[in-house]
């Protein structure tokens, strides 16, 4: 067992990954002389020199094209966009070119690339710092979307993504940079698509992914002594979703709620309630809730931030009130 | 590139100078208080220092006539302060209360005031440029004589954004100042690893735009320039690219490690401050004695302690309006023209009543 911080883990995998495999090369914007914007590759410049860490201009849309190309051409690239927010800039690359390359070109290539970038808001940063866009990676078919949540995932999920063949987008949810925890050196990692119950329980089922396990655990352990056992599973994968995993518990519990702190409307909560009512409509005894921001750009303000996010309060309400009108 | 010497402004009268100086001081004074209010934690989240650029921000918006219209970026408290908001509400928005000049919604790095035709502090590199085109084209298209600023930095310059609003206005012959604060880096990023073509002001040239750099720390040269700049401007010939020379003395929001330059560097940049420029320019000229340095210390010094008390006594947003200004109020919409549009297009004339 290694104690380290989420961030630690974050950078541990970036530099295994570097010493595995000379093809493997980290480009974005800050990564090299700065350090990296949250300092997941601080160091690296001069253990790997500027071939490897690649320091970019401001120009989201062209360097990660020039990873879609990289990737095309034999390389195994990881980009590095500094946060969700502005990879919208690169939007077009990634949804007409990295997803659709594979199909549109009836199966002729695939593109290796894997890109890295932090999600979500907490830290009052206001409305262009703070949004949580994964749900829309979610949607396009043609790539892969993951979000560690736990230590051991920051650690190993990178280097699970390596291994595939087509684009892997992974979320780290800003607010989990600075968080402790063990790491297993010796427990084999877990695939990269499959959920997770990190918590067992009988009464209700929470489902979550990264920035906000750590909010669907405390809520569990709130309601625990008040004889509520709830069942967390982390996601892990958001693109594919392990609704099997999902449906089992449901098919135990009989109740879902999802915490996904992407808008409610059209969102990936959304997703998989309609799942759930498609395939375990006869395992509910109550509808499937919902908690997810509230639909408003993050405000700076702390109180009102506080209330536009997902919190622990919020998620145990929710499941006291659909325990009490559905008992 | 002509870099006018600030020795070649017999225009500008004392008293003008000591309101270059005065605006400087105030900007300098304000954030060094930001600073101290952001490691008590009453400032949260991002807050980017203009410090040591103060010289651009006070140059160029002096140039400017009451209804041109400001496009800035995440490093805005000093446009925001010269431009006239208030420091007790810019001062309050930092802190979230609903006083502030963005109702608390935004911080430091999104400072509005579409009374005064600021439309605010963007904190997507790049992503203030488009819409100055379309600002610049709304004037264009209702006939009226006057500009629109848009403030980037060199970073910004990189992005698409950049090229294709040059572009734009460049084809449409729109009335945009194009001001790029260049203080050498984009975060960690010097500027000889994001540019291939490191003289920014030589891009206009790519766009038929006329184009001149500048000395950002001779605030007297930045505020020549751009009304050079914007007589053009105003008069239909299309934009103009200015690029002002600045620097950055802090790091790049309040904490960074600042591994990508050296202590060396930074300090010589200070021994350019652009306040202590004018300060001994004004000092050599005898327009300037001890007492009134002292004195304009103090007025912002009374400024700032004003500033500081409307911030802490103004009322927090109540959480029932979380949702508030998320779209326009119905009532509010008449044939089809917002509110913001209302507000800017009455800027000066009408003050302007939020419902
Ligand atoms: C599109 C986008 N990409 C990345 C960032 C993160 N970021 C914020 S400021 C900055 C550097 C910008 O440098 P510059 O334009 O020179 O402005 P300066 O901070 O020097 O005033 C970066 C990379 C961002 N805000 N927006
Ligand atoms: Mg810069």
């Amino acid at each position: 067992m290694t104690k380290m911080t989420y961030r630690e883990a974050v950078r541990a995998g970036l530099r295994e990954a570097l010493q595995n495999d000379p093809q493997v090369f980290l480009m974005g914007e800050d990564v090299g002389r700065y350090g990296g914007s949250y300092a997941c590759s601080k160091g690296f410049l001069d253990e790997f020199g500027p071939e490897r860490i690649r320091d970019t201009p401001l120009s989201e849309n062209s360097f990660m094209g020039a990873g879609i190309g990289a990737a095309l051409g034999g390389m195994r690239p990881i980009v590095e966009i500094m946060t969700v927010n502005f990879s919208l800039l690169a939007l077009d690359q990634v949804v007409n070119n990295a997803a659709a390359l594979r199909h549109m070109s009836g199966g002729q290539v695939s593109v290796p690339l894997v890109v890295r970038m932090a999600t979500g808001g907490g830290r009052q940063l206001a409305a262009q710092h703070s949004h949580s866009l994964e749900g829309w990676y979610a949607h396009v078919p043609g790539i892969k979307v993951v979000a560690p949540a736990t230590i051991a995932d920051a650690r190993t999920m990178l280097g699970l993504a390596l291994r595939e063949p087509d684009p892997v987008f992974i979320f780290e949810h800003a607010m989990l940079y600075p968080q402790e925890g063990e790491f297993d050196e010796t427990t084999p990692p877990s695939g990269l698509e499959g959920a997770a119950i990190r918590r067992p329980g009988r009464d209700v089922t929470l489902v979550t992914y990264g920035g906000s396990l750590g909010k669907c655990l405390a809520a569990a352990e709130t309601l625990a002594p008040t004889g509520v056992a709830c069942e967390v599973i982390d996601l892990r994968s958001l693109r594919p979703l392990d609704m099997d995993t999902v449906l089992q518990s449901v098919a135990k519990t009989h109740r879902a709620v999802i915490v996904d702190e992407g808008w409610r409307t059209g969102s990936l909560a959304g997703e998989i309630s309609a799942q759930i009512m498609e395939r375990g409509f006869y395992d509910l005894d109550a509808p499937v809730a919902r908690v997810c921001s509230v639909e408003v750009p993050i405000p700076y303000a702390k109180h009102l931030e506080d209330a536009a996010l997902p919190q622990p309060e919020r998620i145990v309400s929710t499941i006291q009130e659909l325990l009490a009108s559905h008992d | 590139m002509v870099i006018p010497k600030c020795a070649a402004r017999p225009d500008c009268t004392r008293e003008h100078g000591l309101e270059l100086l005065y605006q400087m001081i105030r900007i300098r004074r304000f954030e060094e208080k930001c600073a101290e209010l952001y490691s008590r934690g009453k400032i949260r989240g991002f807050l980017h220092l203009y410090i040591g650029e103060e010289g651009v921000a006070v140059g160029a918006l002096a140039a400017l006539d009451e209804d041109d219209a400001i496009v800035a970026t995440y490093r805005e408290h000093g446009q925001a302060l010269v431009r006239g908001i208030p420091a007790g509400e810019i001062m309050a928005e930092m802190y979230g209360k609903a006083n502030g000049c963005s109702r608390g919604r935004g911080g430091s790095m999104h400072l509005f005031d579409a009374r005064r035709r600021f439309f605010g502090g963007n904190a997507i590199v790049g992503g203030g440029l488009p819409m100055a085109v379309g600002l610049a084209l709304a004037d264009k298209l209702q006939k009226r004589e006057r500009a629109t600023v848009c403030i980037f930095g060199d970073g910004a310059v990189a992005e698409g954004a950049f090229h294709e609003s040059l572009n734009l206005a460049a084809l449409w012959k729109l009335p945009v100042l194009f001001l790029c604060e260049n203080n050498l880096y984009a975060m960690g990023t010097a500027i000889e690893r994001h540019q291939s073509q490191t003289d920014i002001a030589q891009k206009g040239a790519n766009y038929g735009i006329p184009a001149e750099a500048v000395d950002g720390m001779d605030v007297l040269a930045v505020e020549q320039v751009s009304r050079l700049a914007l007589d053009g401007v105003r008069s239909g010939a299309g934009p103009f690219l200015l690029e002002a020379r600045t620097y950055r003395f802090r790091a790049h929001s309040m904490y960074d490690a600042e591994l990508y330059r050296s202590k060396d560097e930074v300090e010589q940049w200070k021994r350019r401050d652009p306040i202590a420029f004018l300060t001994a320019r004004l000092r050599e000229a005898h327009q300037l004695s001890d007492g009134e340095l002292a004195a304009l210390e103090s007025r912002v010094a009374a400024e700032i302690d004003e500033a500081v008390a409307v911030a802490e006594g103004g009322p927090w947003e109540p959480l029932a309006d979380l949702t508030k200004d998320v779209y326009t109020p119905q009532s509010t919409v008449g044939a089809g023209i917002t509110q913001a549009t209302r507000a800017s297009r009455n800027a000066v004339s009408q003050p302007q009543v939020t419902p």
